[in-house]
């Protein structure tokens, strides 16, 4: 499924919106979680998951291709955990 | 840096700002994309959101696990996980606004 998919099955379940309204609705959400983990907060969806923040400290790497040493900064990665009750319906049947 | 936890409250107050609906028709909204989501997963698709990120699911075989306690070995039965891979974007936006 990829979002334009999803924004159709909003957009039939309900008649009554106009489809840029849809559009604007599936957008916000998307758009909402990824402006709160740029803030550094975590989005928990009880049922579904939790979006957060990990850290990864500053280490020294090296380039694979000359084996040169090179000092890589600290940075922040967006994570997912899947929610529990979405965990076991992948399980069942 | 202040760490906040948003919920569904959040995302449906979001959709009632933006969009202007009410605020239980925003929240019914925010479940029901949730649900499509969910469903699409457990019937085993790829969920991939352009500029967002992709949920996979994958079939893990059965192994042998131990109880990390008691060092007991625990057999694991073959399983389906999810997996999120962000997209470009994400990674970027979360990057260069947690950078001090």
């Amino acid at each position: 499924m990829i979002r334009s998919e999803l924004i159709q099955k909003i957009a039939d379940e309900n008649p009554h919106l106009y489809q840029r309204d849809v559009e604007k609705i599936v957008n916000t959400i998307f758009d909402e979680i990824i402006d709160a983990m740029s803030n550094g907060d975590r989005v928990e969806l009880r049922g579904f998951g939790a979006f957060s923040v990990k850290k990864r400290d500053a280490r020294q790497g090296r380039n694979p291709r000359t084996g040169e040493a090179v000092s890589v900064e600290e940075k922040h990665v967006p994570f997912f955990k899947t929610g529990k009750l979405l965990r076991d319906r992948l399980n069942k049947g | 840096m202040a760490e906040k936890t948003l919920t569904r409250m959040d995302l449906s107050e979001a959709v009632f700002r933006e969009v202007g609906l009410s605020r239980n028709e925003s929240a019914s909204l925010v479940e029901s994309v949730l649900d499509h989501l969910s469903d699409a997963l457990v019937r085993g698709e790829q969920v991939k959101i352009s500029s967002f990120g992709t949920f996979s699911v994958r079939d893990k075989a059965a192994r042998v696990g131990r109880n990390p306690k008691t060092g007991e070995s625990a057999p694991i039965p073959p399983r389906r996980v999810l997996t999120f891979r962000p997209s470009h974007l994400m990674k970027e936006r979360v990057a260069s606004g947690n950078k001090r």
